[in-house]
């Protein structure tokens, strides 16, 4: 028995069920959102210990052995996937204290933050594809519901989108599950990854990869799959792009890592070939996309795309190296950007726009905020010795060692132009001089709020940057464990049968 | 059963895709609907079709005699029915709601927010 | 609304919510269970909305529906919880035997808790979308 498993799933679930039922009562909500928040914090670090300290865990839910029950299993990529969704939902929880709309508040912000953290951690601890379905669906439903809350107009038409699209992906979604079960007679992933290995035409399980990718393709927003992303992202309050752009579309990344390490390592030459090029291509649509914009929140939106693009990239090299390079570039990815869609919130609450034209001189009067925003926005574009340097080297190295240099070239030349296109937030946003007078209307304590999780993420990756090692130790494990199933399969289907 | 059943499929598929792809908003969530059951019915199709006993262990024995039907598909069609209901339900209100405040149902005239 | 469908509709009320814990309750083994049942007890409420008007429905409800989402859940969890207690994995079934006269040993055990959850949740989520939508 182990609770531990399950606290992640179960902890944001009772935080929303409470902050239902106090319904009429803000504060208490408030409260209760905080609570829950860092409670799962804490409980996903201890996982994450735990699965470092002992390996690989798995539970079987109602004690029905593996193959038919339900599994819920962590291994240390999932491991720390939910540690970063803990550390995601806690920075949003503070954030929204004072970010979040009194309106938006009352109509369940809370209870539907915390059902979003639900569906992420659900999705990332399944052992199971059709219960990575639900879950998707349940983190979906979450999302769908915040996306359009408060009701403006952007937010319709960005919804639209995004609904349509998810939805047309969860179809696919499930018509793949339906073809698995069809082939392979069962749906656990670690049953199907023995399963896979001896069905009668190789032929068909690379096809059937192939509408996996498209599903969660369109979920990780890869080319040519992404265009509701920057359609949306850009539309609701800022506290909820945040929590959107660091973990949504890294379940979909997730999910890609996950069936193409455990079940789909057939015809390696030809699906994982094509990923790289996917890849490839992702990263520059994505960061030429953010270079024509001029609007804080699209840029940032476009950048999502072409980050996408580094984490596939690492799955399409397919060596453990490039493995852990990916997952290194997840860990430090997701503080980042969604930390710099906090940063992108203060700005819009002193200048009241996200227009960069209309911005300027924020240097001038904040140079405490400006840094913050060079942190992030510096490690994204990869410039040592912050975060993303290491992510990026990591990836350009197991590039070299197995020679395939026109992605090197492309993730290089892709890091120039993010770099470009932040310094163009710099010098539009906090250097050009303004006639603009950003004036403060917030007292003390709710700028502490807000501040707080832009100070703490940006620490981590000071942090992740300065003292790599330990990092890119854990992400290394997890990408041998990737490499090598036999511990994954075996943790899940022991002491069954 | 199975051609029938693979042409049913096919044509709720390429229906689905076609509304889709109209300009209208009501005729894309009867596409989104459309696929949704395309789909489940491609799940009830490939988990096959077998005429049998339902999978109950008789009284007495350990484990099943074999001609039985397997009662899985069923039961992820099942799920996925509920869940596409829920989803559809909302896509029902969030569309109607956009038609409130945009005041079209032409999807060409909501790409305020695109690019 | 009609006359004829309001003096139906007092008769139905009853018989929809009673059907519907007969069916909560025979779901373990055979067709039925909180979700068909939820969605009967929903029907009967929405019958109701519809032969009277929706403030009555929620009158007769007493309960917010979207509190019914809560305690629903509230329950459903409880229930896997149980097996905590006995040590074992989340939602495995605990089952105990209550003797009532004239029938015998009666198994109880948290499956139907679960299916209780299920269905307050059913309940309360059908009810939340279709008074909402009544209301409008």
């Amino acid at each position: 028995m182990n609770v531990l498993l399950v606290l992640p799933i179960l902890i944001p679930l009772v935080t929303a069920v409470a902050a239902l039922l106090a319904w009429r009562w803000r504060r208490v909500q408030r409260w209760m959102s905080v609570l829950g928040a860092t409670a799962l914090l804490f409980v996903a670090l201890r996982l994450l210990t735990s699965v470092w300290r002992d390996g690989i865990q798995a539970v079987q839910m109602g004690s029905w052995p593996a193959p038919f029950g339900i599994t819920v299993v962590a291994d240390l990529f999932s491991a720390i996937m939910v540690a970063l969704a803990g550390v995601m939902g806690f920075a949003v929880a503070i954030y929204s204290l004072s970010s979040m709309d009194a309106e938006r508040e009352s109509f369940g912000y809370y209870p539907l933050l915390h059902i979003l953290l639900m569906g992420v951690c659900g999705a990332f601890l399944t052992g199971d594809m059709f219960n990575l379905y639900v879950w998707f669906e349940v983190m979906l439903m979450a999302s769908f519901v915040l996306l359009v809350l408060g009701g403006e107009r952007a937010q319709m038409e960005g919804a639209i989108k995004y609904v349509t699209l998810n939805l047309m992906s969860s179809a696919l979604f499930l018509a793949a599950v339906g073809i698995l079960y069809g082939m392979a007679g069962t749906l656990n992933m670690a049953d199907l990854a023995e399963k896979l290995k001896n069905v009668h035409h190789p032929g068909l399980v690379t096809t059937l990869s192939m509408l996996f990718l498209i599903a969660f393709g369109i979920k990780a927003a890869v080319f040519p799959l992404f265009f509701w992303l920057p359609a949306s992202y850009h539309t609701p309050p800022v506290a909820v792009s945040a929590i959107f752009a660091g973990l949504l579309t890294k379940v979909g990344v997730y999910a890609l890592i996950r069936v193409f390490t455990l079940l789909f390592v057939h015809d390696v030459g030809y699906t994982h070939r094509l990923i790289l090029v996917v890849a490839g291509l992702t990263m520059i649509t994505g960061v030429l996309g953010a270079v024509a914009q001029n609007e804080f929140r699209r840029i940032l939106s476009f950048h999502i795309v072409s980050q996408i693009g580094y984490m596939i990239m690492g799955l399409g090299l397919f060596t453990p190296l490039a493995l852990a390079g990916s997952i290194f570039y997840i860990i430090h990815h997701i503080i980042v950007k969604t930390n710099l869609f906090l940063v992108s919130g203060v700005v819009h609450r002193l200048c009241g726009t996200y227009e960069l034209k209309k911005l300027g001189g924020l240097y001038q009067v904040y140079p405490g905020l400006a840094i913050l925003f060079m942190i992030p926005a510096l490690s994204l574009a990869g410039l040592p010795p912050l975060s993303g340097f290491w992510a990026k080297l990591t990836l350009v190295q197991a590039g070299l060692e197995i020679q395939q240099y026109e992605i090197v070239a492309v993730a290089l030349a892709v890091g120039m132009l993010t770099l470009f296109s932040m310094i163009k937030i710099w010098t539009e946003a906090f250097w050009k001089p303004s006639t603009l007078n950003p004036q403060p209307s917030d007292n003390r304590r709710r700028v502490l709020n807000l501040l707080f999780p832009i100070v703490l993420l940006a620490l981590l990756t000071v942090a992740i940057g300065l003292v790599a090692q330990p990092f890119f130790a854990l992400a290394e494990r997890a990408a041998d464990q990737l490499i090598n199933p036999e511990a994954y399969i075996r943790a899940v289907l022991a002491g069954t049968s | 059963m199975e051609t029938i059943l693979a042409v049913v499929i096919g044509a709720l598929y390429a229906t689905g895709i076609y509304m889709m792809l109209r300009r209208s908003l009501v005729k894309l969530i009867i596409g989104l609907g459309l696929l949704s059951n395309g789909a489940n019915l491609l799940i009830f199709t490939v988990g096959r079709l077998t005429r049998a006993r339902a999978p109950f262990i008789p009284e007495g024995a350990e484990t099943l005699t074999p001609p039985y039907a397997d009662p899985l598909p069923q039961a992820l069609i099942l799920t996925a029915i509920v869940i596409s209901f829920g989803v559809l339900g909302f896509a029902v209100v969030l569309f109607h709601r956009a038609y409130q405040t945009v005041g079209t149902d032409d999807l060409d005239e909501m790409k305020a927010t695109d690019t | 609304m009609s006359l004829i469908l309001r003096t139906a509709t007092r008769f139905l009320l009853p018989l929809l919510l009673l059907f519907s814990l007969f069916l909560l309750l025979r779901g373990h083994n055979s067709p039925g269970g909180g979700f068909v049942g939820g969605l009967v007890a929903a029907a009967a409420f929405a019958l109701y909305a519809l032969a009277f008007d929706v403030a009555a429905a929620r009158q007769l409800l007493r309960i917010d529906p979207r509190q019914l989402i809560a305690v629903g859940l509230l329950v459903a969890l409880a229930s896997g919880m149980v097996a905590w207690l006995a040590r074992e994995p989340f939602m495995t079934g605990q089952w105990s035997y209550i003797t009532v006269l004239g029938i015998g040993p009666v198994p109880l055990g948290t499956p139907l808790i679960f299916d209780l959850g299920v269905y307050l949740v059913v309940v309360g989520v059908m009810l939340t979308i279709i008074l909402s939508l009544a209301e409008e």
